[in-house]
């Protein structure tokens, strides 16, 4: 439970809630839109937030009901793609790990909507398959079920299962993200 | 498709995994648009208004 007062504790969630809005949207515009009617809906119901549950799961559930919310009334989600997730990368590594990067990214666009949501949520953003599968008003089982999809569609993109490329692909992983843990 | 004791999939799943995370933080790095930061600061004045004219009532 944070010691912040609940408003500023939102103001710390912003970073991740705008990264969540770009992943799900891959639009600026759009996506900066679905920030600001999610900032209004918290701020005005703030009330009714109850301290010790988690906030950050509270306004991605926000965002994302407004965004299908919208994209139902608007059926506008192929035409305003502006591939602000896949070329959002402001400080690129000028090696081969650039490329597989930006391959991964390209990959990743190309998922439906309820997979990349799944990933960002499990993948990237840490929630539980059980708090990601009540953001997404779903069972536990149909969200592991989109990961392992997505996951798949993802390996068939980028080619993953070829074990030469997953050896060219591990080494320049470990070149982008630096990590040391990613076991050869 | 599932990872378990599959090796080569636990691999595939924690390369996946490790971009995300790596797209997600530098996405999370991005300047905050004016116009939330702008929406902010008129938020944060309503509540002042809003509480000064509490406290005189």
């Amino acid at each position: 439970m944070s010691d912040l007062d609940p408003k500023d504790e939102l103001v710390t969630h912003l970073p991740a809630l705008r990264a969540f809005a770009l992943s799900l949207t891959r639009n600026r515009a759009t996506a900066d839109d679905m920030i600001q009617d999610t900032v209004l809906k918290a701020w005005s119901n703030m009330d009714k937030f109850e301290p010790g549950t988690k906030m950050r799961a509270w306004l991605f559930t926000i965002l994302r009901n407004n965004y299908y919310s919208s994209r139902r009334k608007l059926s506008r989600e192929v035409a305003d793609i502006d591939n602000a997730f896949s070329d959002s990368l402001s400080v690129k590594p000028d090696h081969d790990g650039r490329l597989q990067m930006m391959d991964f990214k390209v990959a990743f666009a190309q998922l439906a909507d309820e997979h990349r949501e799944a990933l960002i949520l499990i993948g990237a953003s840490g929630f539980s398959y059980d708090d990601a599968a009540e953001m997404c008003g779903v069972a536990s089982g149909t969200m592991k079920s989109r990961v392992n999809r997505a996951r798949s569609k993802l390996t068939e993109l980028l080619q993953l299962d070829d074990d030469d490329v997953l050896e060219l692909t591990d080494s320049a992983t470990m070149a982008v993200v630096g990590s040391p843990n990613i076991p050869s | 498709m599932t990872s378990e004791n599959d090796p080569k999939q636990e691999r595939i799943d924690r390369y996946i995994d490790q971009n995300l995370k790596k797209v997600f933080a530098d996405l999370e790095k991005d300047k905050m648009p004016d116009e939330i930061v702008d929406l902010l600061t008129v938020l944060r004045a309503q509540d002042e208004e809003l509480k000064a004219k509490n406290e005189r009532s």
